[in-house]
Formats: C-alpha cells, structure tokens, sequence
C-alpha cells in the first residue's frame, strides 16, 4: 500500500494514540485487542463478584433470610459460577496478558491471525451478553457443570440458552489457541529458538493446546443437552437407554484439563515475576517449559477424579486416582523450581512480587488439598462439602486472581506507560492476601464438618465459621476494588513509567511503554537466552529507577 | 510457462504480504499450520461423538446390530464415491492454484461444489427414506415391528426388552447427529469453496491464491476424511 515516505519518519505513534471508538472496535492491533478484553472481563468479574456477595450475605446466617427462595439462591450460585469460569478465569490472563504480551515477547510485529483475533472478542462478547441476559430474565439452577439428568429432563429454567451462550464463548477460546500456536510457530524473531522462548510463552503455548482440543469437547456436551431438551432424544435419559454419566464424562474430560487453561497461564505470570524481582535467572528453565507442556497432556488423563461417587468402578476409580497424583508432579516441579529461585535471590517486595508470593502460597494450599480430593477414601467423606469449595477458591482464586493481578501489576506502567502509586499497590496485595484466607480458610473446616455446599440454609454449629468466611469475603472484596480505583486515576498522569521499571529483561522491556502500534521500529535479533539477569547491574538500575520514580 | 514465483504477480487489489509477517514463506506457513491446528479441534469435536457411538454400541450389540440394518449401505456406498472424487477435484483445484491457470482453479472449484452439493442430496433422500420409516428420534420414532419381535425373542425381562428399545433408538440419534454434524460441515465447506470460486474469478487474490485454496483444499479433504471413517463406522460395522 502506498504511505507517503514523510509519514513513516514520523515519530512512532504509541498504540493508544487514536481515540475514536472507531478506530477501537475495529481494531486488529493485538494490544488493543487485549485492553478490549481487560475492559469485558473486569466487568464480567464484578458482575460475578456481586453474587458472591449475596451468597456469602445469605450464608451470614443459618436460616434463608437475605434471599426470598431456595430456587433464587441456586440460581445465583450458577450465574457466580459460570460468569466466573467461562467469562472471566478462562479468557482473563490468556486473553488480556497474553494478546497484549505474547507478539511483543517473541518479537512479531502481530499475532498470526489479527482479524481472527478481535472476531474471538466478539464472539466472547456475543457469549457474554447472552449470559448476562439469562442472569435478569430468569437464571438457571444447575451448577455450572449442567449435569445431567437434572439440566436435561428437571430443571424449567432457561438451560438451553446457557448451553448456547458457553458454546458460543468456546469458540472464542478456541480461536485465541490457535492464533498463540501459529505465532509461537512461524512468528518468532530471528534467534528466538524454542529454548529461549520466555516461560510466560511456553505455558500460553501449553494452554493454547489444551483449549484447542477440551473445548470442542465441552462444546458437543453442551450441544447434547440443548438438544436433549429439546427434542428428548434420550442420550442421557435412561429411561430409553441413555446414560447421565456419559455427560460427566464428556464434561470434565474439557473441565478438568479446563482448570489448567486457568491456572497454566497464572503459571505464566509468576514465573515472569520471580526471577524479576528475585534479580535471578529462572532456576531449572527448562524442567518448568516442559512441565507446562506435561501438564497439558496428563491433564486430559485424570478426569473421573469429579466421579468418585458417581457409580464408576472401584477399578476406574484407583485408576484415576493414581492418575492423578501424577498430573500433580508437574505443577509441584513448578512450585520447587520458583522457590528454587527465589532462595539466595536478593528480593525485592514490590507489588506484583507480593501478589506472586501469595499466589506460591495459596496455590501450594489449594494444590495440597488437591491432592487430599484426589485420594479415592477422602473424597467420599467430602465430596460436595464445603471442603471442595474451598480447595477450587485456593486454585482458582488463590491461584489465577492472584497471578492475574501480579501480571496487571507487572505490566500495568507496560500497557499505559504510567506508574500506579505503590503503597496502594502493596496494601491491595495485602487485603486480598488476608481476606481471601478469612474467607477461604474456615470453609476447609465447614467441609471437614460436614457442611455441604449448594444449601442456603445450614445447621446453626456452622454459623461462626461461617461468619468468618463472610466477613473475609468483605475485606477481600476492598481488596479487589482498590486496584479498579488507583489504576485508572494513574492514567490521568502523564506517561511516566518508562520502558523498563522495574529492571526487567525480555523483549517487551526493550519497547517504549506504551509501545508504538508496530512494537518494533528495527528488525529484532535474539542472541542471549531469557532471564539473563546481572546482579549488579539490576541492582544499579532498579535503584535508579526507584529514585525517578520517588522523586 | 506460467511464472511461479507468487510475489512477481503483485495486484493493487490486496497486498499480498500482510504488514505483520517478514515474508511470504512465513505467512503461507500460518495459514497453513492454523488450518492444521483447526482441524485438530474438529477430530476433538467427532471423536467425543465417535467415542460415544463405541461405547453404547459395546453395551448393547444386539440393538445397534437390528439398527443398523436399517442403514442405506448402496446410497452410503455411492455417497463415499461422490465425497472421494470431490476430494480428487479439490486437490486438482491446489494443483492448477499452484501452476498458475486460474481459470481451471475456478472450474476444478465448482466441480467440487456441485459435487458436495450432490452428495447433500442424496443424504437428504437417505435421511427423508428414514424419516418416513419413523426412525427419526423423538416423539415420532417407532421401532419396525420385525425388530419388535427379534428384540422380545432375545430379552427374557420387561426391562431388558426397555433398554434395548433405548439403545435401538440411541443409535439413530448418533446415526442423525454424526451425519448431521458432517453434512453441516459439507454446507460450510461448499459456501467456502464457491466463495473462493468468485474471489479467484474478479482477480481478487495478488499472487495465485495458492494459500487460500491449499487451506480450502485442507478443510474439504478432512470432512471427507471423517465421512471415510463414518461410513464403515455407521453403515458397514456388524
Ligand atoms: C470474591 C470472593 C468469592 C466469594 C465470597 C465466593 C463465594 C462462593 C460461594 C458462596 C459459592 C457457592 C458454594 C456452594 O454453595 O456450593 C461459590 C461457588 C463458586 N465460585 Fe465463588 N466466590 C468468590 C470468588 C470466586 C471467583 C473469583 C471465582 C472464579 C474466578 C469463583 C468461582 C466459583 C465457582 C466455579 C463456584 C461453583 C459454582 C457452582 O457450584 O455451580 N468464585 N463461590
Ligand atoms: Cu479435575
């Protein structure tokens, strides 16, 4: 196309330059494409986050008073449910963090498939809007794993729709996963070998296999019940032969290696952060690479751990437990290799470093617990108890939240070119930390106790821990808005951060922040591996920049 | 002889290196590679359904064996012959992309249409012979009374003799949804390949369009691939 040779010597325009909602919606520039999804998921997640906010108001007490019907309360925890699964844990880090970072950290100029990728954001919106509207016209009371026969042949709320609409935002998933395999693939800049592909990309590209092979899975399984309902075919009726556990088994054989598309890219985060702030390569790279990768297959290996108690075979049963003692050997590599780093690092407690120790903590509880559900015995004392709650808060929100928010962190002076005010930061971190374990904690009790979940009443022993739990809920909650509050006020400050605040290595740090709509002004050349971290002279210029910063 | 080399064939209608790849070599690796990966998740999509069809099939021989009785093998034999040879016309199609002659890329293109398109009616023949048989399933289905009768002969209770029923009628309902699944397939590969009919026919694409119809001709050959699997699966098994 023929550009005027003037306006190429122009200085490069910072990606947020052009403001209309034009040049937005219709945007292929894959770091816009992941603001959009910032945008969409943030608003997903308080929408879910204000459910969870009734529910934990309901359960302050042990009768039913803050909600009218049993009904209403079983409609609420679906909507937190599957709002918080399918539109906010599975697109957030991938869609948000790694449209944004992934070009930039392989050195492409775009993903493969730019237009490909905004089509994913109107797909997952097209999904999104469909599950808000179930949400005020009526709900849906399965649990957001509609299981059968209750989704297909008892429930009257509105099934077919929800099926529909997370049919339709898996697709949006899917499409991502493609874009990140092909630009893995043919994108990489001149000298990145695989080998020095950062971690972050590794564990997107692990991730980005496992929703291009469970989604269409989880995709069928949805598209069996709506036409269950609708038509009575008797695929899971056994009345005419069919089998309600075949929809277990389709469903988890998605949404077990779907718990991995949330938390693989948390890993992605917190092995950016460490060696970062621990002012040292990455211990045992290549161990953590492959890890990723192992995750993402045996993942696919262990789903009949959700159906101990479902009838399955004692066989089956041992079976998949041991299977999936394995599948934890992966993440515990992990979780070695980052402590592996941290030891003898000279630390340095900045924001996101918080947010990624706590993630290390919390993930560590909800992965050890995990291990406890994946013991055949245990799990048919607490199955369905507040223990498994519990346990999936610790992964999922101990975990992906977390990591989430350590990245928005990280890359937040990245992604506006602003510095937020970092006491701010550090007491968010803090208020998550303390409230998630006043919430979380004392549910590993209530499950232990016997408190089952799904209920809106319970017996009155139950009632101080869950008191606790409550008022956890709340300080969390300030915890969370708080970022939403000094993030946005930073972006009526003049750019300010940098490309590099925090001494970071990577090629996304080699950039102007915001970067310039094409990333790279000079063709990029990789010729050192990743995380080549000098002490001294991050030390020098970490203090530097400290100082620019306080003054 | 043709020129072979794509980029000497610059047109102003579209650029033919898309600003964010290096070179043409990379940007045709993409697009490839991304229909490869593509397909993996439609092999996830039928092997749930395939895997579903085993397994009920495993438990209840008999009624899968009385059902499939009811399939069309000469029409299902006659549809695999019109799938292969649209395969063969589409690889045709790559094949004259490649060299160059555009006008036989657009012929060898709607060959293949009209081949799916034939395909399309003759299952749709199948389909209304088995739907005026009641084996639709739903609120219409009727077991044939000549199965009715094998399947009490084989049952010695009431309740074996429901769930063979079931299972009779189970396997229509995969019968319809794999075929359907597939045949929903076909329709949006037959609206592709016209598509790229047209677009090779204004001279839209710069270049050949080799990408374009080598990842076109991608896709056909894998619908066609599942409906070789389909077949023996659905129609040939005893
Ligand atoms: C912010 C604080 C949160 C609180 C207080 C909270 C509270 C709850 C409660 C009370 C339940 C119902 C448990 C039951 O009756 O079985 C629940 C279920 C659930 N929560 Fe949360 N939640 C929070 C955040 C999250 C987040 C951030 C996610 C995911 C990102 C999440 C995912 C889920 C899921 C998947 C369920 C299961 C829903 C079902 O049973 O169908 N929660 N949560
Ligand atoms: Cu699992």
């Amino acid at each position: 196309m023929s550009a005027p040779a003037v306006v190429v010597e122009d200085p490069p325009e910072d990606y947020l330059q052009e403001h209309t909602l034009k040049s937005w919606l219709l945007t292929t520039d894959h770091k816009r494409v992941g603001i959009l999804y910032m945008i969409s998921v943030t608003v997903f997640f308080f929408v879910g986050g204000a459910a969870a906010t009734l529910m934990r108001l309901e359960l302050m007490t042990p009768q039913g008073d803050v909600l009218a019907t049993p009904d209403a309360y079983n409609r609420l925890f679906t909507m937190h449910g599957v709002i918080m699964i399918f539109f906010f844990l599975v697109p957030a880090i991938p869609s948000v963090l790694g449209n944004f970072l992934l070009p930039l950290m392989i050195g492409a100029r775009d993903l493969a498939f730019p237009k490909i990728n905004l089509l994913s954001w109107y797909v997952y919106m097209v999904g999104g809007v469909m599950g808000i509207w179930i949400m005020i016209f009526g709900g849906v009371d399965t649990g957001w794993t509609f299981y059968t026969p209750f989704s297909t042949m008892y429930s009257n709320t509105m099934v077919v729709t929800a099926a529909v609409a997370v049919f339709i935002t898996g697709f949006s998933s899917i499409l991502t996963g493609l874009n990140f395999i092909v630009t893995v693939h043919t994108m990489r800049a001149p000298g990145m070998t695989w080998f020095r592909l950062p971690l972050f990309v590794w564990s997107h590209y692990a991730t980005s296999l496992i929703m291009v092979l469970g989604t269409p899975v989880l995709a069928i399984s949805v598209i069996l019940i709506a036409l269950e309902r609708l038509f009575g075919v008797g695929i899971f009726d056994p009345a005419i032969g069919g089998d309600p556990i075949l929809f277990q088994h389709l469903f988890w054989f998605y949404s077990h290696p779907a718990v991995y598309i949330m938390v693989l890219p948390g890993f992605a985060v917190v092995s950016e952060i460490i060696p970062c702030f621990a002012r040292r390569p990455i211990f045992g790279y290549k161990f953590i690479a492959f890890a990723s990768v192992a995750i993402a297959v045996f993942g696919f290996l262990v789903w009949g751990h959700h159906m101990f108690v479902s009838g399955q075979s004692m066989y089956a049963g041992t079976i998949f437990s041991i299977l999936s003692f394995l599948v934890a050997i992966p993440s515990a590599i992990k979780v070695f290799n980052w402590t592996a780093t941290l030891y003898k690092g000279s630390l340095r407690f900045d924001t996101p470093m918080l947010y990624a120790l706590g993630f290390i903590g919390l993930f560590t509880i909800g992965g050890l617990t995990g291990l406890m559900l994946a013991s055949l015995a245990i799990d048919v004392h607490v199955h369905d108890t507040y223990f498994v709650v519990a346990h999936f808060h610790y992964i999922m929100v101990g975990g992906t939240v977390m990591a989430y928010l350590g990245g928005i962190h990280f890359w937040w002076p990245k992604i506006s070119g602003r510095m937020y005010p970092e006491i701010w930061g550090k007491l968010s971190a803090l208020l998550v930390f303390v409230g998630f374990n006043l919430t979380f904690f004392p549910q590993f009790l209530l499950g232990y106790l016997g408190m089952p979940r799904r209920y809106y009443e319970y017996r009155p022993e139950f009632q101080v821990l869950n008191v606790m739990s409550t008022a956890g809920a709340s300080i969390l909650a300030v915890g969370y808005v708080l970022p939403l509050f000094y993030l946005l006020l930073s972006l009526r400050k003049p750019a300010n951060a940098g490309p590099n605040p925090w001494g970071a290595t990577g090629l996304e740090w080699q950039v102007e922040s915001p970067p310039s709509v094409h990333n790279f002004h000079e063709p990029v050349v990789v010729t050192c591996e990743p995380y080549m971290y000098s002490p001294e002279e991050a030390e020098r210029e970490y203090a530097h920049d400290q100082r620019v910063h306080n003054a | 002889m043709h020129t072979t080399s794509a980029s000497t064939t610059l047109d102003e209608s579209q650029p033919l290196l898309l600003s964010h790849f290096d070179d043409l070599e990379q940007q045709h690796n993409a697009s490839n590679l991304g229909m490869w990966f593509f397909l993996a998740t439609e092999v996830m999509f039928f092997s749930g359904l395939i895997a579903a069809y085993t397994v009920y099939r495993a438990l209840s021989p008999e009624a899968f064996h009385l059902a499939s009785r009811h399939m069309n093998r000469v029409l299902g034999f006659v549809n695999t012959l019109v799938l292969l040879s649209s395969s063969l016309t589409m690889a045709m199609a790559v094949r004259e992309s490649q060299l160059g002659n555009k006008k036989r890329v657009v012929w060898f293109l709607v060959a293949t249409a009209v081949l799916g398109v034939g395909f399309l009616g003759i299952k749709a023949v199948e389909y209304s012979i088995e739907i005026h048989h009641h084996l639709l399933p739903g609120a219409h289905f009727q077991i044939p009374s000549e199965d009715l009768t094998e399947m009490k002969e084989v049952s010695s209770t009431p309740e074996e003799l429901g769930l063979l029923k079931g299972r009779f009628q189970m396997m229509f309902v995969l019968y319809f949804f794999l075929t359907g699944v597939h045949a929903f397939h076909m329709i949006v590969g037959i609206v592709i390949v016209l598509i790229m009919a047209n677009l090779m026919r204004i001279g839209w694409f710069s270049g050949h369009g080799t990408t374009q119809i080598e990842v076109t001709g991608l896709y056909w050959h894998f619908v066609d691939v599942v409906w070789v699997f389909l077949y023996p699966l659905l129609y040939l098994i005893d």
